[in-house]
């Protein structure tokens, strides 16, 4: 079994989210692997991320570099390929950093790579057999990559249950002498925050979204009431923006919002992975879609098939007169 | 600028249901409608509108049958200036690392500045834009929604990261791009368009033009395979509510009240 | 004109500004002359127009539309007042001349108008002069007080034009108190001098001001008579050489614009007139991208606009609030024939027009329902200009994200939806249907009489494939021996013509016209006016074709058909005429009389109907368009059938049904109005059970079959 490691994405000294899901991949390709964390930065946030990260790997790299200030793709990648042994496997997460690292790498490592991967379902004969979807997610795929050479693996967040982090602490290697000086030819210049806009739907509790199932810009005031009556906000998919029916600010996904609500109303939301990544901290989620098909059903608790535009104002009417407001 | 389009011909899932074959293992490909992947094509129109703003020549190229012809006549249509077809039976079955090996070889043999692709395609894993500048050694950037020409052999590049946040970063030509949807709106290709392009002649590559060894691009090369299609469960995950809309309501909101969803 | 040998008496008065008149009239024609030459300078170069066929037809057109003034009395108060100063102006044109002439020739008669003939066509154009008079002070106040609504200029289509209207209104009211002025100065002298004196009409305004003029001495008459000559003179010329600035051009272009009017309703025009479908891939570029690419037609319907603002008064995108006013289309258009076609110098051109002119929303915003269309009194086309202009953006690649997507299924799929081909003949399927009324596929040997054209929407849209049902199952019930085309149907492209797509509605068309050919049938019968007309009127050599509302009434005239009474004798229906059957197609009474046919149904008009009828949205295309606007046309179009007292809405086309069943829910009236198509009603309506009919009359409908 090849070695397997495991690229730790951090913001402001915390470890994301999939750090802990990254782990859980790791332990479903071989359950006896020693975890490598690679965790690259600097200054003294790196040693908080170092520190988090130890629950879930027996053992972590700390690569402190000041030209990885701002994780560039690039740099990482000429870090990373002078650090790692050839042949291991190298996890990602799959978005917007690992896409931009992950096939470059792969091809520096001579490696084999797949990406965005939902299922792990074993290695056989250096063949790691894993699951992909394709075609929006309208059908799955069962995918074969040679690994006895290495592979870069993308991993789709939020696809696996994060490892439970355990009190045994693995050690941290400082590999930074290992990487000296790096230079690209791209530079990261800055970040352009997206306006809030009027609502903040990172805030809210209750959120009601709709997808493209809204069908027009007119019927999103059907569900902006359903939202005022249910004390909550409204939020969209990508689609909806797009059509320029609701503000960016709005959005949830994986180029939008990253919301916590306790409860997730979908609504004509087919539940495309770039939409579900943005939706954390395990809602109770109710999902509308006159399709019965969409996969939005797969990951909701509640399924309800139905016209939206019928159903909607009669839930609307319904908690309103629990609320005692006299229905319309 | 010289510019270059990796563009693919894929099914339009705006236009197919994709479904499962009667055998189970790939997709029903009878009576699909095929067309220039989606990203792909906003990467054409970006490349047009470069090209028009600061001069130079738009190449689209593809690797694949005879078929996806049909997309290099579309792109051209739209103003490209060459379609590039490549073709060949070693290649079929390549992997992303062999479209990509394909493609270098290709690149190698003009002269481009820019090289865009799509961010990803519908059956495909986001890829062969990263591969394909690290066997280059150019520079690349993923999902970049806007592009600026500066002076210097420079680009000014946003790219879309979460929480519709804009990264912006500054990359030296030549580089390879891969561009989201969104950047522009695509112009309108109808078939008037297409029909004036026509009888404009295809050049095609094969691996001997390329000079690829065929050993290392196909199917045997191949290192990540596809052994089938499935449909994933449905529903697995919720309690579907049946019955009268008044039931289904009332059990809803039982639901959702007691998960505090109700204030 | 006075009798001859006294009028010699008094006229002499103007011989002595003889060569000063001369001057004033050879100015003043060849002035106009060269504007008039400046003005046709774009039409010269402007795309061919074919108009030159049936000149009866066309001659018809200027004496209904024009000497008949058909279309003022629409507007009651405007279109009197127009028909007063139109008559005044017909009366007066040999006086003018007559007025003209007698300057440099001062014993001129009109031929013909010598003796009584002259004195009482004296006393018309008298009276004609006050009519017109008072007609302008009439209109000057009601642009100034009353101020219709119509005549507002919004702030986005420029400056307000009421100066300009008062200016023109003014000008003829001048002329008019000059030419009055003239015959009283004369009169007045003649009473002074003992002639016989030309009867003045009682109460005229030359009476009148004759009245005022009798006690002025000899040498002030004389004055007067010369100053009013004068004054005539260089106001007649001015407004003359003034015309063709501004609204009044229509004076005199009028005449040819009706002549040449559009003759076929429904109709668009080609691409390129003489370019024949083959050779249309040679033409270089398609449809209006600049000014030049309007035919001469259309320029002239520009010059001939008179800013009456009824076009855009009945315009369903203007109420609604989209970015289009028809009006503004052409004003826009002729303000910049005007500023490019400059009088003096070279005319700049070849500008685009979208992006300059015109918005790319504001010409997508047009549902093609023809409202402009049949209220301009002086026939300017607006839809043909707006398909050209689409033509244009089409071929320029310009065309919404929105729009793209189903023009790429149509070509790839034949329907907008992108659905699967294979599916296009589910909607036969639903089992309670299959088990009444088995609809058979028209391919190979299957063969019938009649051929039922079902079209995109209610192949596949779930709500609108019942009314494909209901027309199947009346087709059915007369004993119609139908069939559809099922798979080999694509859309019959009504919608993909008039949003500029020319290239694929040809491909669509050819298609389905090959596909009908092969089925032999002797006639069409569809539900959907869009369909209807298209297979009319945009397709060639079809067998006949019929809308469903049609048949149904051709079938309750022979007894075929037998209605059961209404159950709820509450509801009020009122019915809502679809553009494509009504404006375009005419069918306004059939749909009707079928109503009227069914036992205790009521039925009430809306304000607007028939050729008033208002849009309820559009069809097709403008189904996935995403327009600019403040509020839906169907929301509109709703309220106006609550307004009418009525709770149930008939209509006979797909995309109303559509569009008005979403209005209802938009407008929170649901449970207060519905909508049923009126194949739907009848369908539901029929009296099936036994006929009670007796057996010579049950062998007669047999052998009629």
């Amino acid at each position: 079994m090849p070695r397997i490691f495991a690229y730790i994405a951090h913001k402001g000294g915390v470890a994301d989210d999939s750090a802990a899901e990254l782990a859980a991949v790791a332990k479903k390709i071989d359950a006896a692997a020693t975890l490598t964390a690679v965790v690259m930065g600097w200054g003294a946030e790196l040693d908080s991320v170092c520190n988090a990260v130890r629950g879930s790997y027996a053992e972590v790299w700390k690569i402190a570099n000041e030209s990885l200030v701002y994780p560039n793709a690039e740099l990482v990648r000429k870090a990373l390929v002078k650090v790692l042994p050839a042949g291991g496997v190298v996890l990602v997460t799959h978005e917007h950093f690992g896409i931009d690292l992950a096939p470059g790498l792969s091809i520096k490592l001579k490696a084999a790579f797949v990406s965005d991967v939902l299922e792990i379902e074993g290695v056989e004969d250096a063949q790691l057999k894993v699951v992909r979807q394709e075609f929006g997610g309208q059908v799955s795929a069962h995918v074969r990559c040679d690994i006895s050479s290495g592979a870069v693996v993308t991993i789709r967040p939020g696809a696996f249950k994060p490892l439970e982090s355990t009190p045994v602490s693995g050690s941290v290697n400082d590999k930074s002498a290992d990487v000296g000086v790096l230079t690209a030819s791209r530079r990261y210049l800055q970040t352009m925050v997206a306006e809030s806009g009027d609502v903040d739907i990172t805030k809210h509790n209750v959120l009601v979204s709709i997808g493209r199932g809204i069908q027009e810009k007119d019927n999103v005031a059907i569900a902006q009431e359903l939202a005022d009556a249910m004390g909550g906000a409204l939020s969209c998919s990508r689609p909806v923006v797009d059509a320029k029916w609701l503000d960016k600010s709005r959005q949830v996904g994986s180029s939008g919002k990253t919301v916590k609500p306790k409860v997730y109303l979908a609504c004509g939301i087919s539940g495309a992975f770039q939409h579900l990544v943005g939706i954390k901290g395990n809602p109770f989620i109710v999902a509308i879609n006159k399709n019965p098909k969409a996969p939005i059903f797969q990951v909701a608790d509640v399924g309800i098939v139905d016209d939206l535009l019928e159903f909607l104002p009669e839930l609307t009417n319904k908690i309103r007169e629990m609320h005692g407001v006299s229905a319309k | 600028m010289e510019i270059l389009v990796c563009a693919r011909r894929v099914p339009d899932t705006s236009e197919n249901e994709i479904t499962l074959n009667s055998a189970g293992n790939d997709i029903e490909r009878d009576e699909l409608v095929y067309s220039v992947n989606e990203p792909d094509n906003y990467a054409v129109e970006e490349a047009l509108q470069i090209a028009a703003r600061i001069g130079g020549n738009v190449t689209v190229v593809t690797v694949g049958g005879e078929d996806d012809e049909e997309i290099l006549r579309r792109e051209m249509a739209m103003g490209a200036n060459h379609g590039v077809l490549i073709t060949d039976e070693a290649f079929s079955g390549s992997d992303g690392l062999g479209i990509a090996t394909i493609l270098k070889a290709f690149v190698e043999k003009g002269n481009y500045d820019l090289i865009l692709t799509g961010v990803q395609a519908e059956d495909g894993g986001a890829q062969v834009g990263g591969m394909l500048a690290a066997m280059l050694d150019y520079p690349f950037a993923s999902l970049v929604n806007s592009i600026e020409v500066l002076e210097g052999r420079k680009l000014k590049i946003s790219r879309e990261i979460a929480g519709g946040d804009k990264e912006m970063n500054e990359i030296d030509l030549p580089c390879v791009l891969s561009i989201q949807t969104g950047i522009n709106e695509p112009r309108y290709v109808g078939m008037r368009g297409i029909r004036a392009v026509a009888s404009v002649p295809i050049p095609t590559y094969g691996a001997s033009e390329l000079a690829v060894d065929p050993r290392s691009v196909g199917g045997a090369a191949a290192r990540v395979k596809r052994v089938d299609y499935f449909l994933p469960a449905l529903g697995k995950g919720a309690e579907m509510l049946e019955g009268s809309r008044e039931e289904v309501i009332d059990r809803l909101v039982g639901l959702v009240a007691a998960k505090g969803g109700l204030k | 004109m006075v009798g001859i040998e006294l009028a010699a008496q008094v006229t002499p008065w103007l011989a002595s500004g003889r060569t000063l008149f001369l001057i004033i009239h050879l100015l003043g024609i060849t002035s106009f002359a060269y504007i008039v030459a400046r003005r046709l300078v774009p039409l010269l170069r402007a795309e061919p127009d074919l108009r030159f066929d049936q000149p009866l037809a066309r001659l018809g057109k200027v004496l209904k539309f024009g000497l008949a003034q058909w279309k003022h009395p629409r507007y009651r108060t405007a279109g009197i007042i127009h028909i007063f100063i139109f008559a005044g102006f017909i009366c007066l044109v040999l006086r003018a001349f007559y007025v003209l002439i007698v300057g440099v020739s001062e014993n001129f008669v009109m031929p013909g108008l010598s003796g009584e003939a002259g004195h009482i066509y004296n006393l018309i154009t008298d009276y004609a002069a006050t009519v017109v008079f008072l007609c302008m002070v009439i209109a000057i106040v009601r642009r100034l007080v009353f101020k219709p609504a119509r005549y507002a200029v919004p702030e986005k289509f420029g400056k307000a034009h009421i100066a300009d209207a008062i200016f023109l209104l003014a000008l003829i009211a001048i002329l008019m108190v000059a030419d009055s002025l003239f015959a009283a100065a004369r009169a007045a002298g003649q009473v002074q001098q003992g002639q016989s004196v030309e009867l003045l009409a009682a109460w005229s305004l030359p009476w009148m001001l004759q009245s005022l003029l009798v006690s002025s001495s000899l040498s002030a008459l004389k004055d007067f008579y010369f100053g009013a000559y004068l004054l005539h003179e260089v106001t007649f010329y001015f407004l003359l050489c003034y015309r063709p600035f501004g609204i009044q051009f229509h004076v005199e272009t009028s005449l040819f614009n009706l002549y040449f009017a559009k003759l076929g309703r429904g109709t668009l025009k080609p691409v390129k007139y003489g370019v024949s479908d083959e050779h249309l891939d040679q033409v270089k570029s398609f449809g209006v991208k600049t000014f030049e690419d309007f035919t001469w037609k259309h320029m002239l319907d520009f010059y001939s606009c008179a800013d009456c603002g009824r076009c855009s008064d009945n315009c369903p995108a203007n109420a609604v609030g989209r970015p289009l006013s028809p009006r503004f289309i052409t004003i826009k258009a002729r303000d910049y024939a005007f500023q490019h076609y400059p009088m003096f110098g070279k005319p700049d051109n070849h500008k685009a027009l979208i992006g300059g002119i015109y918005s790319e929303d504001e010409i997508w915003s047009c549902t093609t329902c023809g409202a402009c269309e049949e209220e301009c009194p002086l026939l300017v086309e607006y839809i043909d200009k707006v398909v050209d202009l689409r033509r244009g953006m089409i071929d320029d690649g310009n065309v919404p994200q929105s729009l793209q997507k189903p023009l790429k299924a149509l070509e790839s799929r034949g329907n907008p939806y992108g659905k699967m081909e294979k599916k296009r003949a589910d909607w036969v399927n639903a089992n309670d249907f299959r088990q009444t009324c088995q609809v058979k596929t028209l391919v190979g040997k299957s063969k019938a009489d009649t051929l039922y054209f079902v079209d995109s929407v209610t192949s596949y849209d779930d709500r609108i494939q019942s009314i494909g049902r209901a027309t199947a199952k009346i087709l059915d019930h007369v004993g119609e021996d139908f069939g559809i085309l099922g798979t080999a149907e694509k859309d019959s492209g009504h919608e993909v013509r008039r949003f500029g797509e020319e290239t694929l509605f040809m491909a669509l068309r050819d298609h389905n016209a090959e596909a009908i050919k092969a089925t032999g049938v002797k006639r069409i019968v569809t539900a959907d006016p869009h369909t209807y007309n298209a297979l009319k009127h945009d397709y060639k050599d079809m067998p006949p074709v019929e809308h469903i509302s049609q048949v149904i009434a051709s079938e309750v005239k022979s007894g075929k058909i037998k209605f059961n009474a209404v159950e709820n004798g509450n509801n009020v229906y009122t019915y809502h005429d679809p553009c494509y059957l009504g404006r375009h197609n005419q069918v306004y009474d059939d749909p009707r009389d079928v109503l009227d046919a069914i036992p205790g149904l009521k039925r009430v008009e809306m304000s607007r109907s028939r050729d008033r009828s208002f849009c309820c949205g559009g069809g097709g295309l403008m189904l996935f368009y995403e327009p600019k606007e403040e509020q839906r046309m169907g929301v509109k179009r709703v309220q106006m059938a609550a307004a009418a007292g009525a709770n149930v809405i008939v209509t006979a086309c797909p995309f109303c049904m559509v569009n008005i069943e979403d209005a209802i829910k938009v407008a929170g009236m649901e449970g207060k109005m519905t909508a049923i198509d009126l194949a739907e009603l009848a369908e539901q309506q029929i009296a099936r059970g036994k006929p009670v009919v007796k057996a010579e009359q049950t062998a007669e409908i047999v052998a009629g079959r």
